[in-house]
């Protein structure tokens, strides 16, 4: 048997090689096809005004020799430098920063308090089904947009940061993740916590929570990359451009004209600089957390989705 | 019951019940005010709300504002684009991660693997927002997608500014986007297939190709079969945040769809009442969708969220 084996083997190398070489060529291509033009933008946003506008720049960003009037491969900073001197981009960027910090911090208080009593039977917790309907509910009805925008609104909320933190901070689909995590944690724990005087509340916090760190972890990434990426919330409940979060600031600069931009730009840096560039600059300063992060991110979204499904 | 109460300390007791209704609480508050005032809010729909007067001082009009919805000019056009562009959406998005997965499948070197994996996902975590803005200069006329294709002596193609290609280039950008994380999931279904299973079929004299047909893509039918009836849910859900990102004026006629409706008249032109109604519609057909694709998704494999 090990001969016949054997003999496949050699049969199908060549073939086999063919084909693995072609989807070695498959794979790079569809590679090259994801990264180009993340690749393209960060080229554009070290570029030099002129080559960026005719269109030269493809992979590796360009200078621009003014005496020899030729383009060439090399840095060009002063995009960065024109937004480092900008002050809507940077309270923008600290908007942003300040907004994952409170959404993290209310996040997490809401929805570990809430997946700890849902996690008991209703045996132990009366009106534990009463209050798994009332929140699960909300994952499948909604008032949709308008009616929420319409609340927030009469809440007052309007152009604070409140109304891009509270609304999204009982998620259910994040408690439901916990909660199925807290169910796998052997109920000896807990009994041995109140057999010693412990409360709820203590064995909440003494047991449950420095046993789930795997999952407060994924809950946590969710949180930042929702709150980083999120953008809609703060163009329609902020009614002033000075109190947009980044992504918010970035959308509106992106379809807006650059005409007023332009204007206030100071003197010597106008000189060097374009939209484009300046354009690509603000898009990488933007996605540069979710790039450094995301190599990180796939093992807790996996474990996050694997978890959220253990059923009991 | 006195009795189950001092077997079990936990149990029963207002001085054990009440922390759990305290700690539910917060939760509690903030969905009634975000999730249940909205849900009432949705009586706006029927009335001719006015700020001034509130919910309960503006006129009640009745189904005047849904027919007024569907006599608009372009309607059917928004309804139609938002069905097709979430279907096409939704049958790339299946087929081609499942492909990437078998593919992916084949290759034996565990780093390479890993690397191809990493890079396919990239996109997955980054915004519409910067994603569109990175989509609208490297897809526009002269932008690089051109000058490539310009240099095997296609096109110019107006990726973002065309009907007839504005619908395909939205399902390409969503697969982009999506296609490496979904891949990921196909991916981890294969792993999970027993190896015994390969050994006897190659003992049988089953080619790769064979091994492929006969006994990965067996073992990936629950999670296909999962994964395409939770993505029936979807299929009213033609991506806002994509499409608000990529349309503009000339790809209205294809690209348009209920959400960006929702939002041009319901919040822009402030228009509450008529906003609420065609969110209402979405609602309702979107939930229609959503019990179906559980249903299913339950009676095949017995998936529960909870």
């Amino acid at each position: 048997m090990a001969m016949q084996k054997n003999k496949n083997k050699i049969k199908t190398t060549l073939s086999r090689k063919i084909f693995l070489a072609a989807l070695f060529l498959f794979f790079a291509l569809v590679c090259l096809m994801c990264l180009v033009p993340f690749l393209h933008v960060l080229a554009l946003s070290f570029s030099h005004k002129v080559p960026s506008l005719q269109h030269a720049v493809t992979l590796l960003p360009l200078d621009f020799n003014e005496e020899l009037q030729v383009s060439q491969i090399g840095v060009d900073l002063s995009s960065y430098l024109f937004l480092l001197e900008r002050d809507e981009f940077k309270s923008a960027f600290l908007i942003s920063v300040v907004r994952v910090v409170l959404a993290l911090a209310s996040s997490l208080a809401v929805i570990t308090l809430a997946a700890y009593p849902l996690s008991k039977s209703k045996e132990v917790f009366k009106g534990r089904t009463v209050y798994a309907w009332f929140i699960m509910a909300t994952m499948f009805i909604s008032g949709g947009l308008v009616p929420l925008y319409v609340t927030i609104q009469r809440l007052g909320m309007m152009n604070t940061i409140w109304s891009l933190v509270i609304p999204g901070c009982a998620q259910p689909f994040l408690i439901v993740l916990l909660l199925n995590f807290f169910r796998g944690i052997p109920k000896a724990l807990e009994e041995a916590a109140f057999l010693d005087g412990a409360g709820q509340f203590r064995t909440f916090l003494s047991v449950y929570l420095p046993l789930s760190l795997p999952s407060l972890a994924t809950i946590t990434l969710f949180i930042v990359v929702n709150n980083w990426n999120a953008w809609f919330d703060g163009m329609i409940y902020m009614s002033s451009p000075k109190n947009y979060p980044l992504q918010t600031y970035l959308q509106t600069m992106i379809t807006s004209s650059s005409q007023q931009m332009m204007t206030r730009a100071r003197a010597e840096l106008l000189r060097n600089i374009s939209d484009r560039t300046v354009k690509s600059a603000q898009i990488f300063i933007a996605a540069l957390p979710m790039l450094v992060l995301y190599p990180f991110l796939q093992r807790f979204f996996m474990s996050g989705m694997i978890l959220g499904s253990v059923k009991e | 019951m006195n009795k189950s109460k001092r077997k079990t300390p936990g149990v029963g007791g207002l001085r054990q019940q009440l922390p759990l209704h305290l700690m539910i609480l917060p939760a509690v508050i903030i969905t009634a005010v975000f999730a249940y005032i909205p849900l009432a809010g949705l009586t706006m729909a029927f009335q001719n709300y006015v700020p001034a007067k509130g919910f309960w001082g503006s006129e009640f009009v009745g189904f005047d504002n849904f027919i007024r919805l569907f006599n608009t000019r372009g309607s059917g056009r928004i309804i139609f684009n938002t069905f097709y562009i979430s279907f096409l959406k939704m049958v790339a998005g299946q087929l081609v991660p499942i492909l990437l997965a078998l593919l992916l499948n084949e290759i034996s070197t565990a780093p390479l693997k890993r690397t191809v994996q990493t890079i396919l996902y990239l996109p997955y975590f980054i915004s519409w927002v910067i994603l569109g803005g990175i989509l609208k200069d490297f897809l526009s006329l002269d932008g690089l997608m051109n000058q490539i294709l310009g240099a095997v002596g296609i096109g110019p193609v107006a990726f973002l500014g065309s009907n007839a290609v504005f619908p395909y280039t939205l399902v390409v950008t969503d697969l982009w986007q999506n296609a490496g994380f979904n891949t990921i999931i196909f991916l981890a279904a294969i792993t999970n297939v027993n190896p015994d299973l390969y050994e006897a079929a190659r003992v049988d004299g089953a080619g790769r190709l064979r091994c492929c047909i006969h006994v990965t893509l067996p073992a990936m039918v629950p999670i296909i079969v999962l994964s395409v009836t939770l993505a029936l849910g979807n299929l009213f859900q033609a991506g806002f945040d994509q499409v608000y990102n990529l349309y503009n004026v000339s790809v209205m006629e294809s690209g348009d769809i209920i959400d960006t409706f929702i939002y041009r008249i319901g919040i822009k032109s402030q228009q509450y009442s008529l906003g609420t109604a065609i969110g209402l519609f979405k609602s309702v057909i979107s939930l229609v969708f959503v019990a179906g694709s559980y249903t299913l998704a339950y009676k095949f494999s017995d998936y529960r969220i909870f």
